[in-house]
């Protein structure tokens, strides 16, 4: 983390950048949050650790519009999502300065807190974990504190960079259409059951919406004030639905599965897996596809061909 | 001071919900929020915070107002009703108890909102001491004993048994309602309990946090701050904050066509959010360092400066828990301390 | 009798102006019959309709959405129904991965020439419809009353 934050200072100091994005110490180790430092002092509170979970490149919209280049911090799967912006012209090569820091897998303090530990004073990014809580101290294994979509890394390399720090592992121990996959195995009304405990839970705090970097436009759908709807209204009948529907749906084809709804989510609903059902589902039909790979490749529901399944394939044994 | 085994509180909750409906802590999918009793909930009184606060019991997220109908070419109104009926929450924290006396000053004063007062007259509140606080509590800081939380009735959990002792007339009648029961008890296990919980609120990392500073005088020093502007830079503009608190009382009021007729409904709103007090000329905060410094500046300097200095946070830290970029009023408050003001 | 034969759906047809609404046309002026429970509505295009469009429908109390447009190469825009094609596919099968009995939503291409394959698809879709009975998944509380 010193050889980084040494690198940024310098690249800040002679003027190659200025600013740096990247995380600031928190009150604790399991707290950093995402920050601009602008000068050499504010450097002093650059942080890089194995919680520094949050995916910069949406900043990066804002950052594009500044004066001067950007020096951004990304891990290998936020360098997706970089380039899933890139790609709609969402934000300015030019204007960013990639150091691609290395990830071994992030980690999440609710992850820590659903281990049954309460109280945490203080935690390390170690393997283990180890914990001091107010009743006492504890050692949680690391990828038991591992946020769900790092069991399911998109892999060690970085899309798109300028200059890369630090070593980078492949996570990856799970199947990532295993869940989605068991839920397509239900009957509708185990289906509807399912998704029914889970949508209720919304608050509709939007936080989903507001950290995914492929939810870019400028005003939302749902917080057009002609709209009937209020995006605020949290009603058990069927707003929940349509907002989740609608938002995976705009976000079809060009989300990367960076699973930054899931972490963010204060009701813990799974939503990544909307995401990954039409991903699995464009992979199914429309050939393998992962958003942000290649800036240069055609988005699935921009593209067609003239010989693609009909609709009705839904309702004749779905798609597998 | 009554007590009951905890084996028991089934039976409990049973015999309240004969009466009244009880909203208590259930979990759900995972998570645990309010929610009303039913023989096959998950009452979960386990976790000390429910992800949303108790505040929906008085002040729901979303309720209906009233409902207009055209039948050819008359209009009638149908206003909702009151709550005319009471019902017991049970498990509200010391703080989430607080956090209603807070909404009281808003919504009791006038013009007093009839559907909150309804339901604050109507509402039988059964607290429960916080037997394990954990590293995001800072109601010390506001005054407020989780040991012994405010309410009608104030429990208390132990390994064996639920220690019971009514404090208000409503309690008192409660108490009545579920008499057989309680056992009588002596007050040895909740004092060890107080001991214990004060023991650790000490060692609480915020429980102490300096609130100097922070008043109604301090409107123009705090407001026209340049931290204002490095503070409130990672924030994505979500509503969890506001959404999980137990103070925020914003509310928006919509109407949605039914196809039948209008339901003009209110929900809660959020400062955080672009269209929040949005009004003919446009908006009167317009960038995002404004609607988060509202946040703040409302909780720690408008709000006491208008209710004899009454901050209207409760140091619940479910903001502190539950923000995606980890930003929180504790990082407020210190950095405002930092600068020696 | 049975509940099914006293439920009349609502069932909601979004056409594209320039095969399936003439084709709606033909079946009406060769007097082919299709249940009145269908309202059309005529869009430009089929790729007009946006997903929002079909769950606003079945939230404001529709039981059955069923979309038309022309022919995949037929397209008065060239094009359209191609995207039309991907977009209802993801829709449908995300509405069946919430548990929305599948059958509810339907795409079918009708040319301006086919007056007799829009009143069959209408008749038929109308009959599946029925079966599936109202639709309670997707409708809103507030506009039961």
């Amino acid at each position: 983390m010193q050889g980084l934050k040494a690198r940024a200072l310098e690249l800040l100091n002679d003027g190659t950048v200025s600013r740096v994005l990247g995380w600031k110490i928190g009150e604790n180790t399991y707290d950093p949050e995402p920050a601009f430092f602008e000068t050499a002092e504010a450097m002093e509170q650059f942080v890089y650790n194995n919680f520094c979970a949050a995916n910069l490149s949406k900043y990066m919209i804002e950052a594009s519009k500044l004066e001067g280049k950007t020096l951004v911090c990304l891990k290998p799967c936020d360098s997706y999502s970089f380039n899933q912006l890139l790609a709609e012209h969402r934000i300015d090569r030019e204007k960013a300065y990639i150091i691609g820091v290395g990830c071994k897998g992030k980690l999440s303090i609710e992850k820590v807190k659903q281990s049954g530990l309460k109280g945490i004073l203080s935690v390390t990014d170690t393997d283990p974990l180890k914990v001091e809580t107010l009743y006492g101290d504890a050692e949680v294994a690391y990828k038991d504190a591992m946020l769900d979509r790092c069991h399911v890394c998109k892999g060690k390399e970085h899309v798109v960079y300028d200059e890369l720090y630090g070593e980078s592992e492949d996570t990856s121990d799970a199947d990532r259409f295993e869940q989605v996959r068991a839920i397509e195995a239900m009957s509708p009304e185990e289906k509807f059951a399912f998704f029914q405990a889970e949508l209720s839970k919304c608050i509709r705090c939007n936080a989903c919406r507001n950290v995914c970097p492929a939810c870019s436009c400028r005003k939302c759908v749902f917080d057009s004030n002609k709209f009937d709807s209020a995006q605020k209204a949290n009603v058990d009948s069927f707003e929940e639905k349509m907002f989740h529907i609608i938002r995976a749906f705009h976000v079809a084809g060009r989300c990367t599965d960076c699973g930054e709804c899931s972490r963010v989510c204060p009701q813990g609903i799974p939503l990544h897996l909307f995401n990954r059902k039409f991903i699995k589902d464009i992979n199914a039909l429309y050939g393998e596809y992962q958003a942000g790979a290649d800036v240069d490749a055609k988005g699935p529901l921009t593209s067609f061909t003239t010989e693609d399944a009909e609709p009705g394939v839904v309702s004749q044994g779905g798609i597998v | 001071m009554k007590k009951i085994a905890i084996t028991k509180l089934n039976d409990l909750y049973a015999a309240i919900a004969q009466n009244q409906s009880l909203l208590l802590p259930i979990k759900r999918a995972g998570q645990t929020n309010f929610g009303i009793w039913t023989e096959d909930a998950e009452v979960d009184l386990q976790t000390l915070k429910t992800v949303k606060s108790a505040k929906d019991a008085f002040f729901p997220q979303s309720e209906n107002l009233y409902t207009c109908y055209k039948d050819g070419k008359k209009i009638s109104i149908a206003p909702e009703k009151l709550q005319e009926e009471s019902f017991v929450v049970f498990g509200m924290k010391g703080c989430d108890v607080r956090g209603a006396m807070v909404l009281d000053k808003v919504f009791l004063a006038n013009p007093v909102d009839n559907y909150y007062a309804a339901r604050r007259e109507h509402g039988i509140i059964v607290s429960l001491a916080c037997s394990q606080p954990e590293e995001s509590c800072f109601c010390k800081a506001f005054g407020i004993d989780c040991a012994e939380p405010e309410g009608d009735v104030v429990t208390w959990l132990t390994a064996d048994y639920l220690y019971w002792k009514p404090v208000t007339e409503k309690g008192e009648a409660l108490t009545a309602q579920v008499a057989d029961l309680l056992e009588d008890a002596d007050d040895k296990a909740v004092s060890e309990q107080k001991a214990a919980i004060a023991a650790t609120v000490e060692k609480l990392p915020y429980a102490n946090i300096s609130l100097e500073g922070w008043n109604g005088d301090a409107l123009k020093e705090k407001f026209d701050s340049p931290l204002w502007e490095q503070l409130y830079k990672p924030c994505l503009a979500c509503g969890t904050c506001t959404f999980v608190c137990p103070t925020c009382q914003c509310y928006d009021i919509k109407d949605y066509d039914t196809g039948n007729g209008i339901q003009r409904y209110r929900c809660w709103d959020s400062c955080m959010y672009s269209d929040f007090t949005m009004m003919a000329h446009g908006n009167n905060r317009n960038s995002q360092m404004q609607r988060f410094r509202q946040r703040f500046m409302h909780k720690l300097v408008y709000f006491p400066a208008n209710n004899d200095g009454m901050y209207s946070c409760v140091g619940c830290g479910r903001c502190v828990d539950k923000c995606p970029s980890h930003l929180n009023i504790l990082k407020v408050i210190k950095a405002f301390g930092k600068e020696g003001k | 009798m049975s509940v099914n034969e006293e439920f009349r759906p609502k069932i909601v047809a979004f056409c594209c102006n320039w095969c399936s609404y003439a084709g709606a046309d033909l079946a009406g002026s060769s007097r082919l019959a299709y249940p009145a429970d269908v309202k059309i509505i005529r869009v430009p295009c089929s790729c007009r309709v946006n997903p929002m469009f079909i769950l606003r429908a079945f939230e404001k109390g529709a039981d059955g959405v069923i979309l038309c447009g022309c022919h995949p190469g037929d397209c008065h825009y060239s094009t359209g129904n191609y995207y039309t094609r991907r977009r209802m596919t993801m829709l449908f099968s995300m509405l069946d991965f919430i548990g929305v009995e599948n059958g509810r939503t339907r795409v079918e291409w009708v040319s301006a020439a086919e007056g007799v394959k829009f009143s069959t698809t209408m008749n038929d879709f109308v009959a599946k419809i029925r079966s599936l009975g109202k639709n309670v998944r997707l409708g809103d509380l507030r506009c039961k009353d």
